[in-house]
């Protein structure tokens, strides 16, 4: 094991975040490493209670583990902050459920180094497929395809993917600040304070190989308020795109 | 009304010595006891201090004191809370940062581990 660090220019992080992923965490590196051997993988495991870590291991790739349970958001900032100490430029972040499909990496990887936004979103909606959602997941997507398109000034087909890229602007934003829970429709808000842009790039999505998602339907209605007033704080934090 | 502000300055006096006995035992850090004091002092100093108390529900257009009282103490208590709720949420805040650090320290402290075990061996 070796400290990380950036090959050559445009260099690419791979993060997982993954809580109790033992049944997965495997599975979704070894295929990673079929389409992308070459590339940097880092795993957050978030203080999991079973074996995530040694199977992380075990499957090549470089492990942090938290010391204490932060939940999503503090957990991948924690590898948004290593990533960026470390000089890094682009970070693409994964699931550790096996949703996410390491073939559209590149795709990726390409617009961000391409379209010159700052952050790229894979989304299972742009083609009009949106497969393997749960029906209250599909609901919550209009709901917040509704309401961030108010904010947004632009439509965003998948504000709740986690499959997402960022260059080394948004890195050091989200390095030094990263909403805690729920992270990925605040962070929209937090780039569209500091006139950053996306872009959605068509992905397909699949079913998790192990493991059951922690939005149960009793806590969707806590992530609705939650995620709403994350996003009312952040636009009272804005100030004229100030970074 | 008199024996509710007997009730309130007793139980003021109640909790500045609770305040100061867990003090004096370390249990609660002297900055987070000062709110607790003043909330204590001030309904202490209300209950005893009925012309006060008047002036003040006449300002407030009530006529009943006891129900000021009741206002005040609320008031009070929820301001206290609301501090230690600012206080919960930097310490929270400490605590993530601090999680992260000593999450990706660790890691490179062991890398440092396994790299210094490799060079021995190669020796």
């Amino acid at each position: 094991m070796a400290v990380i660090a950036p090959r050559g220019p445009d260099s690419l992080l791979l993060l997982i975040p993954a809580y109790n992923e033992e049944g997965a965490v495997a599975s979704v590196i070894e295929e990673i490493q079929r389409y992308h051997s070459d590339l940097p993988i880092l795993v957050l495991d978030d203080c999991s209670a079973d074996g995530t870590r040694s199977e992380a291991i075990r499957a090549g790739a470089e492990v942090i583990t938290v010391p204490h349970h932060l939940g999503l958001g503090g957990c991948v900032q924690a590898g948004y902050r290593l990533a960026y100490d470390l000089g890094f430029d682009y970070v693409i972040r994964l699931d550790g459920d096996g949703q996410h499909d390491p073939r559209y990496i590149s795709l990726l990887y390409e617009t961000l180094k391409t379209s010159g936004v700052q952050m790229v979103i894979g989304s299972r909606y742009v083609d009009g497929s949106g497969e393997y959602t749960s029906a209250i997941r599909g609901l919550g997507v209009v709901f917040f395809r509704w309401f961030l398109s108010l904010i947004l000034s632009k439509r965003v087909h998948d504000p709740t993917s986690g499959f997402v890229g960022v260059n080394r602007q948004a890195l050091e934003v989200f390095a030094r600040s990263f909403p805690l829970e729920y992270p990925e429709i605040e962070a929209l808000v937090v780039l569209k304070r500091l006139l950053f842009q996306f872009e959605e790039v068509p992905v397909k999505m699949r079913k998790r190989m192990a493991g059951r998602s922690t939005i149960t339907p009793i806590r969707s209605l806590y992530y609705v308020l939650h995620v709403l007033l994350g996003v009312l704080v952040n636009i009272l934090k804005y100030q004229g795109g100030k970074r | 009304m008199e024996r509710l502000l007997s009730v309130i300055a007793g139980l003021s006096l109640l909790l500045m010595a609770m305040v100061l006995f867990n003090i004096r035992r370390a249990h609660v850090r002297v900055e987070y006891s000062v709110s607790w004091l003043a909330a204590a002092a001030l309904l202490l100093a209300l209950s005893q201090w009925e012309w006060g108390l008047m002036s003040f529900a006449h300002l407030m257009g009530m006529n009943d004191p006891p129900v000021v009282m009741l206002l005040i103490v609320g008031s009070v208590f929820v301001a206290v809370f609301f501090r230690f709720s600012v206080v919960m949420s930097d310490l929270k805040d400490a605590n993530i940062a601090l999680t992260q650090k000593v999450a990706v320290l660790e890691y490179q402290l062991n890398c440092l581990h396994e790299k210094l075990e490799t060079t021995t061996d190669g020796n």
